[in-house]
């Protein structure tokens, strides 16, 4: 979708002194098939996924939902086998959530500007409430010089994206978002940034919808100064 | 295509109706700054939730201990207790009594589980008259709804339609517009039928083992009444109520108030504890206590027991966005939101939507400030894992994910594929940045643009650096 969101993690982890590989036997997390209900195909998914990034250090994604997955649910998924869970609790013990893992075990204080922006941040249900990532975008953004962080109420409201939900049940996934929408207008911010791509599209798509001239960017493209570029939504015109 | 679901139905129709929408934006801003002015006041919440969590954990490894020693206490008192299986028990019990005692006009306070085991229309058709006392409940009967809220059973509801309520049924000419004069109506009227119940009925907050005491907390002094005013009072309450000492219904208490309407304690905590003693000034001839378990035990001894430990806040109801989006009459149940979809599929099988688990987003906030630590989003999975191995998953979503698993297991496959589509779609979207319309994704662009792909997929490019890399 967004090969830009990859690139710009890369490069913040490479500035960081990091080493990334991409393995490229790597698909989805299964997340789909798990809050569908259909665990089995699940676990067949997590075990490819665990073999796929056997010997690395660290599994950084720029995603809560899909470190969520892998953290969080993962373990519990092989919870009646023990050689699995095993492997399941190793690598969610060594996966993080790109801006936590950048701020929390890199220790990285300062990013290399430049950004000149009000920006506002939506703050992603999963990664938020199983990881606790709300501070380490907040201060990594707050460390780009200039940059104007504007805090919303709704910050921690569900934007109706849910994965399935939002096609599953349109019309109250539409609302939910046409509330964010209305919510992040108010606030004045130019730009909303965010930590995971589901919830940038449905709200990019939301705010595109009403004609909004706020620009959305997932959080590694404003953090690796690559606004420069069109936001998501955003046409060549 | 199929019909649409009556949940599909009921959702729709609420959505588009502004009054209702007016009404639910009011209750939840309200709802959820309350809760979190007075627990923000709370250093210790973390703590108290962990405890709180561990004694219903507690209590429900030994139910049946505390369950006994309940009753052996209230019969010490002089009360009786009965124990019903189902609800068609529980109903059938509270007939007999009222019967036996004669009883023609009941009062009640406030009871979900007499709701969930539909006693009002038990009562009634067994020629008894029955009247709600708490204020909420009083409307939706009056309104012949049913409870929205769980513990505000008429937040559906604006003043005026209210006003027009009292109005028709009080047989005035003039329409009352304030609040105050409203309640003040509304008491009235109750006050007049609390003297005249023959039977009172209320639910139970906490059922207190060490003392056989049932506590209830309300906010209109309603409960007191109920209790102590008429000849008969019966007890209708779920299993899981017990708690083993006042201490520990006390430490609930504490939650369950800013929990649930953000107040340090409510304006009445009831404990009554048995029928009138000799040197008593008032309070009931006769003392029982309904036990109800409509499906409570079989939950105890599967991956649904953490439900057990709910003591019915409604805190989660007051901070899921899809409650506040269609408000509780659209879940088509007794208990809506988080806690009622986990709940209905166990407590009413067969009988109830099977949206109901999957009208969700699993943003988690329901778990976030419940007060007992109840994994909702885990155990609305848990249903959605049982709908899928019983097929009741719709064959559209089957079959997807039967599609994608099969490509998700071929990696060379799926980049293959993905760079095909994203490129196309890429290429199509490169000028507008949006689509307005979609094949196939008409559910999404209904109401919004799908953001067009940049084009190359990631693992491409990244591939590509990869080659000029070992070349270069």
């Amino acid at each position: 979708m967004r090969p830009s969101v990859g690139l710009a993690t890369v490069k913040l982890l490479e500035q960081a002194g990091c080493r990334v590989e991409v393995p490229a036997a790597q698909v989805c997390c299964g997340q789909p098939a798990y809050n569908s209900g259909d665990f089995e195909r699940a676990r067949g998914i997590a075990r490819s996924v665990i073999d796929a990034f056997d010997g690395f250090d660290y599994l950084v994604a720029p995603s809560g939902s899909c470190t969520g997955m892998i953290r969080v649910h993962y373990p519990h998924l092989f919870e009646d086998d023990p050689n699995w869970r095993a492997r399941a609790m190793a690598l969610s013990a060594h996966s993080f959530e790109l801006t936590s893992f950048l701020a929390d075990v890199l220790g990285v204080e300062q990013i290399p500007g430049p950004c000149v922006t009000r920006l506002t941040y939506h703050d992603s249900c999963s990664g938020l409430r199983e990881l606790g990532v709300r501070a380490q975008p907040r201060r990594l953004l707050g460390s780009l010089p200039e940059l104007e962080l504007v805090e919303r109420a709704d910050a921690e409201v569900c934007c109706g994206f849910g994965g399935l939900f939002c096609v599953k049940y349109p019309e109250i996934s539409i609302k939910m978002v046409s509330d964010k929408a209305s919510a992040i207008e108010a606030s004045g911010a130019e730009l909303l940034a965010g930590g995971d791509l589901g919830c940038l599209l449905n709200i990019a798509g939301r705010l595109r919808r009403g004609g909004s001239t706020v620009r959305v960017f997932h959080v590694a493209e404003v953090l690796a100064g690559m606004t420069e570029g069109l936001g998501i939504g955003e046409g060549q015109g | 295509m199929a019909a649409a679901s009556l949940f599909r139905q009921r959702a729709a129709a609420a959505l588009a109706d502004p009054t209702l929408q007016a009404a639910l934006a009011r209750a939840q801003d309200g709802f959820v700054a309350k809760r979190a002015r007075a627990l923000g006041a709370l250093p210790e919440l973390e703590r108290m939730r962990e405890e709180a969590c561990t004694l219903k954990d507690h209590v429900l490894a030994n139910l049946d201990r505390y369950l006994e020693s309940y009753e052996a206490q209230v019969v010490r008192r002089g009360g009786q207790v009965h124990w019903a299986p189902t609800r068609e028990d529980a109903c059938r019990i509270v007939i007999e009594i009222c019967q036996r005692a004669g009883a023609r006009l009941i009062a009640k306070g406030k009871s979900m589980v007499s709701e969930e085991i539909g006693l009002n229309a038990a009562l009634e058709g067994a020629g008894l008259e029955v009247i709600e006392t708490d204020l909420g409940e009083y409307i939706v009967q009056l309104a012949k709804e049913r409870p929205s809220h769980i513990i505000a059973p008429a937040v559906h509801k604006t003043r005026e339609q209210i006003a027009e309520l009292f109005q028709r049924h009080h047989g005035y000419r003039e329409r009352l517009t304030g609040v105050a004069e409203l309640v003040a109506d509304a008491r009235m009227v109750l006050r007049e039928r609390f003297l005249s119940a023959d039977v009172g009925i209320t639910g139970a907050n906490f059922l207190v083992a060490e003392t056989g005491s049932n506590v209830i907390v309300t906010n209109e002094g309603n409960g007191d009444l109920t209790c102590t005013l008429p000849r008969v009072h019966i007890v209708t309450a779920g299993i899981e109520k017990v708690v083993p000492t006042l201490e520990d219904a006390t430490a609930l208490i504490r939650l369950l108030g800013r929990s649930a309407t953000g107040q340090e304690m409510t304006s009445y905590t009831t404990f009554s504890s048995g029928p009138r003693r000799a040197d008593d000034r008032d309070g009931p001839q006769e003392y029982h206590v309904v036990l109800v378990d409509n499906g409570r035990s079989e939950m105890l001894g599967n991956r649904f027991r953490p439900m057990l430990r709910c003591i019915r806040c409604g805190a989660c109801l007051n901070h899921c966005p899809i409650y506040a989006a269609v408000g509780g009459h659209a879940y088509g149940a007794i208990y809506p939101g988080p806690m009622g979809s986990v709940l209905t599929p166990i407590l009413f099988p067969g009988g109830t939507d099977a949206d109901l688990p999957n009208v969700c987003t699993f943003n988690g906030r329901c778990q976030q400030v419940c007060p007992v630590k109840i994994p909702l989003p885990d155990l609305l999975r848990e249903h959605r894992e049982i709908q899928y191995q019983r097929g009741i998953t719709p064959p559209r979503q089957r079959w997807a994910l039967a599609l994608w698993g099969a490509l998700v297991r071929h990696p060379r496959l799926y980049q293959i594929l993905t760079r095909w589509v994203v490129g196309a779609l890429g290429l199509a979207g490169r000028r507008q940045g949006s689509f307005r319309y979609l094949p196939f994704l008409g559910n999404w662009t209904a109401g919004r643009d799908f953001p067009a792909p940049q084009g190359p997929t990631f693992q491409a490019i990244w591939r590509k650096q990869e080659r000029t890399r070992r070349n270069g």
